[in-house]
């Protein structure tokens, strides 16, 4: 669907997925979880490590592993070092990191007006 | 699907869950009428520390919600033979044995059959210099553990539910065993049938942490739209003979089960999805499909399992030291500036030692980082309406009380206009981590009541 669109838009990643992070120690995982399936090959593209990596850059990660699941649509991240030593360690009010998930959802996609369109369509279905 | 085999509900997530989550849960599982059993999951990583602390100073060592959690379903629980699993015995299975007996006499049931899983707590009344010295591996040098319990497996689970248990305590156990114990004892599975144990425990994953998986902790408005998070359905799972699993909660609750809400909870703490490591099996999520085949009503199959690994995590707790926290309030015009003011004074006249993190709640709080370099080097959103929050941490109480104390101080000293100050110091409980062999750790299980 890339070679026929001319134009493209920047959304945020919160308009193509949902996903959960959850802690064990200092390493979080968040899942990204394309609502349609046909969001799941954009987002395996643009959703890279190397983004990722940017979006924490000042939590300094250590590795940064990225598991794809195609049959449930998903792709798990896996983030060392970033959670300030842990939720018995860490000073931040969220030392679970529970919230960033949705750090990550605040990443920047570039999508065509075909995908702006099944957006449109999906949230109406939601309302 | 003619016959769900067995029947599995949680009624509990975490050590604060609603105490009436359970009822809808077991009116649904008595109303089927089948074989079917309830789980609670009660226990975090920590709440075991601050569990064996409480115990120490004399006070309930045990999940202090266990009443309040039973007995809205025990009468019913009971009456209908729905079995019982809790690791809601935390700090003292024995104990929790005890209240619930207690409990069921205060309310005119007949006397259940209790099992007490041991075995996870790896100090107590161990001499093992090998195991000590190992577990020392896990906290910082010179610290002391206060506590060590392993994660264990469901075998013993299994074991006194097909002893006839009603109820069943443990204290450290992984999670989805609370759900994999029940399930194989009913079935009568094998431990080494590595697929029908991963689908086991494919169910306990999915239930362990309650509305999770039901719409709660998931609903976003406007994208993921959820109705009724004030009565919100706990979850329920059906387990067929084959492995096949459907997730489903009761009728006339809030909440929702589709697709969306199973997969999130099926990825939750997941780290590699081909190699989920628990004490009762390697679960491989790879081949997972999920697939929505009624209202409310999520079939969940092609969970793989390996050969368990051969050593089991114990979770280690030492002395955290303290942590400080102090807030103030700036709004209206340049409110954003005026904080980050105070911030850089509160800053400059605290002890250099402390660990000190600064927060703009009402910009940027959660996902700045402790070292502040977030909130240094990005574009922050504006506001006229913001809270400064300091946190210090030291094992040095005095260092943490003078640098809240600051905070205070701001209301004389400015920036202007500040106001609402708030200050508090606890002390905090650390963990570590430790694989520990299974040579090491004799899990077991005995009735209350019997020697």
């Amino acid at each position: 669907m890339d070679a026929v669109s001319a134009s493209t838009r920047s959304v945020a990643l919160h308009e193509l997925a949902h996903g959960r992070a959850g802690d064990k120690g200092d390493r979080l995982n968040v899942s990204v979880i394309a609502y349609r399936p046909e969001f799941y090959p954009l987002i395996a593209r643009a959703v890279t490590v190397e983004r990722v990596r940017e979006l924490f850059a000042e939590r300094r990660p250590g590795e940064i592993a990225r598991y794809d699941l195609p049959r449930l649509g998903a792709l798990n991240f896996v983030i060392d070092g970033v959670l300030d030593g842990g939720v018995n360690a860490s000073l931040n009010l969220d030392g679970h990191g529970k919230s960033l998930s949705f750090r990550l959802l605040e990443m920047e996609i570039e999508v065509s007006e075909e995908t702006i369109g099944l957006i449109d369509n999906l949230r109406e279905e939601n309302q | 699907m003619a016959d769900p085999g067995f029947r599995i509900g949680c009624g509990a997530g975490f050590g604060g869950d609603r105490l009436d989550a359970a009822v809808p849960v077991v009116a649904a599982l008595a109303e089927a009428g089948g074989p079917a059993c309830l789980m609670f999951e009660t226990l975090a990583e920590r709440t075991l520390a601050l569990a064996q602390l409480e115990r120490a100073a004399g006070r309930i060592g045990y999940d202090a919600h266990l009443e309040g959690r039973l007995s809205p379903v025990l009468k019913t629980c009971l009456d209908n033979r729905i079995a019982i699993v809790g690791n809601f015995g935390a700090a003292d299975p024995e104990g929790a044995a005890k209240a619930i007996a207690d409990l069921a006499k205060r309310l005119g049931c007949r006397a259940p059959k209790i099992a007490i899983v041991g075995g996870d707590d790896l100090l107590s009344g161990s001499n093992d210099a090998d195991l000590a010295a190992l577990l020392a591996t896990g906290v910082p040098e010179g610290e002391r553990v206060i506590s060590a319990n392993a994660y264990l497996g469901a075998r013993e689970i299994a074991a006194a539910l097909t002893g006839g248990a009603d109820v069943v305590v443990t204290g450290r156990v992984a999670d989805p065993a609370l759900a994999v114990g029940p399930i194989v004892a009913h079935f009568g599975w094998d431990f080494d049938d590595c697929d029908l144990i991963a689908a086991a425990t494919m169910a306990g994953h999915l239930l362990e942490c309650g509305a999770q998986v039901t719409g709660g902790y998931f609903c976003d408005p406007g994208f993921k739209d959820v109705d009724g998070l004030e009565a919100i359905g706990f979850p329920i799972c059906e387990v067929s003979a084959d492995g096949s699993l459907v997730v489903t909660k009761p009728r006339s609750t809030g909440g929702c089960v589709n697709e969306w809400t199973v997969k999130e909870q099926l990825l939750y703490e997941i780290h590699d999805p081909a190699a989920y490591l628990t004490p009762d099996v390697v679960l491989d999520l790879t081949a997972v499909e999920v697939r929505e085949i009624g209202r409310d009503r999520v079939r969940v199959s092609g969970a793989r399992g390996r050969r368990r690994p051969d050593t089991l995590k114990a979770t280690v707790c030492y002395d955290g030291g303290f942590v400080g926290e102090g807030e103030i309030s700036y709004a209206g015009p340049n409110a954003l500036a005026r904080a980050r003011a105070a911030m850089a004074t509160v800053k400059r006249r605290v002890d250099k030692d402390l660990k000190f993190r600064a927060d703009l709640i009402g910009s940027t709080s959660l996902f700045a980082d402790d070292g502040g370099r977030f909130i240094a080097t990005r574009d922050l959103p504006s506001t006229t309406d913001v809270r400064l929050r300091i946190a210090v941490a030291s094992t040095d109480k005095r260092s943490v009380e003078a640098a809240v104390y600051e905070v205070g101080a701001l209301y004389t000293c400015g920036p202007a206009g500040g106001g609402g100050v708030r200050t508090s110091v606890r002390s905090r409980v650390s963990t570590g981590s430790v694989l520990v062999p299974r040579a090491s750790v004799t899990p077991s299980y005995r009735f209350h009541g019997e020697a």
